[in-house]
């Protein structure tokens, strides 16, 4: 079976001219389905490019990613958000959540787009607020929130389609240490009990320790790989 | 898919109670301005045209004397007489009839009332030369103006200083009033005309056979006015011409020697008065069409304003799976459906205030559907024009951009 996601030799390159900006210099990697792997790096270093392209929020210049074994690169603007329809949840540093919307209606949109009835959305939504353990605030707007709460508001609305990969942009990054760590554990319990592939971004070395497997960005390229794994499976 | 969106933009509008009243109140504003202004120029108009379809159709004025009034210095131009009135009417082409005016001054009584007016002496042909019909009674009969009989008929103002008991409409009718002391029987009651073009209430009038007048308050044949009424197959400057040529050979004026009478076109006061009015409905139409600009401005910036701080929200739906089209349709609803309510809210209001102000106005209240139809055609255009596109260059963004914009 093909890897959830295999990039060879992806570039990025910003700007044109003497302005131009390589970010990525050929990135070679394997993730497969079910891994909880961490990308580290310092600023620079090309990690949150990676990510955006891994989401399909931005395409590569050069190179192939493969996602199930398709080539991500020959689909459309719309076919992109389609794939990130279906298969992909993503958690941002920002928790970028819509403003004096409630907590629900927040974890509702992807299923408003997925076309789902009034009473599955509800039903979804509700679970997966629960899951987060936020049953009891769905009718919260973001600014009657915590930031860990609205973080996990983000979390619930990014799992609700039951994706197969989860995108976690420096997830912890505007929190205290130990809402970063409940943040952590929920995501871990997801790749565990779940079975979502998680894909995170940090730069804190306590949070990339939650991590199966650690990649170390540097200058745009794959510096090493650490496992975190005690006992192989 | 159109349904979900609907859901998504009633939700946005909903939750953007203030940006969504701005949106619209610039468009109330824009609509409600174009309307009023419209309106009321249309009633203006309205109004005057109906004052120059008082004055009649076509009917020439033929009084003595060179241009208004009886002009200063040198003898006194006589009045007209019998024999003009029927040399007009047998000599001349294309006129309907011809009605000698006489008039005088008189204090009409009736029981304790009592009213200043005039009296004004003419012949049957003065209802046809003029539309003026009677809403009660009847107007001479042959006998009574060849015998000069005192039987008269009221214009409204009369009716009301002297028959002031009320009663049925025509309760008057078969009555006796006197007037400077002659008795004389109510035999018509005239409709209401109102305020003459150039001021003076037309229905402050009693009108007599012209023989009663002159023998027993004017007391000389003297013929003050005529009034000629023209065909309306006929050209009335030719008609005018005519007349003029005749009533020269008649008076003996000859040569290079001016006239001692001037005929009055009513054709001329109509001609002015919609000219001037179709300037006004000009200028009116052209600050409608400013005012319209400037609620469109206000709604463009509204719209633009709120797209651009809604580019991280278009950010959001496009990273959990939005397609752009989705997006761009719920902008596109949110934006006809704040443009249409502010188009019907401008549209009540501006009938409220065309209300209010039409009476203060002396004008007549109207509905024209067609600028209330276009200035809401308009205002949706703007709002979904200005919320449309600018939402397209958002969704165009690549997601990640969209969504780092501050």
């Amino acid at each position: 079976m093909a890897p959830l996601i295999q990039l060879s030799h992806v570039t990025k390159t910003f700007g044109t001219g003497e302005a131009q900006f390589q970010a990525l210099k050929g990135v070679d990697l394997k993730v497969a389905s079910g891994d909880f792997v961490a990308i580290m790096g310092p600023s620079g270093s090309g990690k949150s490019t990676m990510m955006n392209i891994l989401g399909c929020l931005d395409v590569p210049s050069g190179g192939q990613y493969l996602f199930k074994g398709h080539d991500v690169g020959s689909l459309d603007r719309d076919q992109r958000a389609l794939l990130r329809r279906r298969y992909l949840g993503f958690v941002f540093q920002g928790y970028n959540l819509l403003a004096r919307t409630s907590a629900l209606e927040n974890v509702e949109l992807p299923l408003i787009y997925r076309g789902d009835g009034r009473e599955v959305r509800q039903t979804l939504s509700m679970a997966a607020l629960t899951k987060v353990g936020l049953a009891d605030w769905a009718g919260h707007t973001p600014s009657e929130l915590s930031g860990g709460q609205q973080q996990r508001v983000a979390i619930a609305r990014a799992l609700v389609t039951n994706p197969e990969l989860l995108l976690a942009d420096e997830p912890t990054g505007n929190l205290d240490s130990e809402r970063s760590v409940e943040i952590m554990e929920l995501l871990t319990q997801l790749n565990q009990t779940s079975g979502i592939t998680v894909l995170m971004v940090t730069h804190e070395p306590d949070m990339a320790r939650f991590a199966e497997r650690i990649i170390h960005f540097r200058d745009g390229l794959v510096d090493h790989v650490d496992s975190n794994k005690a006992v192989p499976a | 898919m159109l349904f979900t969106t609907f859901i998504l933009a009633f939700r946005s509008i909903r939750r953007h109670l203030m940006r969504s009243f701005l949106t619209t109140l610039g468009i109330i504003i824009g609509v409600a301005a174009v309307i009023t202004m419209v309106t009321l120029g249309e009633a203006t108009t309205l109004a005057v045209q109906k004052q120059i379809a008082s004055l009649g159709n076509n009917i020439l004025l033929v009084r003595p004397g060179q241009g208004f009034g009886r002009g200063g210095g040198g003898p006194q131009p006589s009045d007209f007489d019998a024999r003009d009135v029927a040399a007009i009417r047998d000599q001349i082409a294309g006129i309907t009839a011809v009605a000698p005016q006489a008039s005088s001054a008189v204090t009409a009584v009736y029981e304790g009332s009592n009213w200043t007016t005039t009296v004004n002496g003419t012949t049957a042909d003065f209802f046809s030369v003029q539309p003026w019909p009677l809403v009660a009674g009847r107007s001479f009969e042959p006998d009574e103006e060849l015998a000069g009989k005192a039987v008269c008929i009221l214009g409204n103002t009369v009716r009301k200083n002297l028959f002031t008991g009320g009663g049925e409409p025509d309760a008057p009718l078969g009555q006796r009033i006197r007037l400077n002391g002659i008795s004389c029987l109510v035999i018509g009651l005239l409709s209401t005309r109102g305020q003459a073009g150039f001021g003076g209430d037309q229905d402050d009038v009693v009108i007599m056979p012209i023989k009663t007048v002159q023998r027993r308050l004017t007391g000389n044949l003297d013929i003050r006015v005529m009034l000629v009424g023209v065909d309306q197959a006929y050209d009335s400057p030719t008609v005018q011409t005519a007349i003029t040529g005749l009533l020269r050979q008649r008076r003996q004026i000859t040569g290079d020697k001016q006239d001692d009478f001037n005929i009055f076109d009513t054709a001329q006061i109509s001609a002015t008065l919609t000219a001037t009015t179709t300037l006004l409905t000009g200028i009116v139409t052209a600050v409608a069409a400013i005012s319209l600009v400037v609620g469109g401005i206000g709604i463009m910036n509204i719209m633009l304003v709120s797209v651009t701080e809604r580019t991280r929200e278009i950010g959001i739906r496009l990273a959990i799976g939005a397609v752009a089209n989705e997006v761009l349709t719920q902008f596109l609803v949110e934006a006809i459906v704040l443009s249409c309510l502010g188009g019907v809210i401008g549209i009540a209001l501006a009938q409220v205030l065309v209300l209010i102000i039409a009476p203060l106005m002396q004008v007549p209240w109207l509905f024209v559907p067609r600028i209330n139809l276009l200035a809401f055609l308009i205002a949706a255009a703007i709002g979904m024009v200005f919320g449309y596109f600018p939402a397209r260059r958002a969704a165009g963004l690549n997601p990640i951009d969209a969504l780092r914009a501050e």
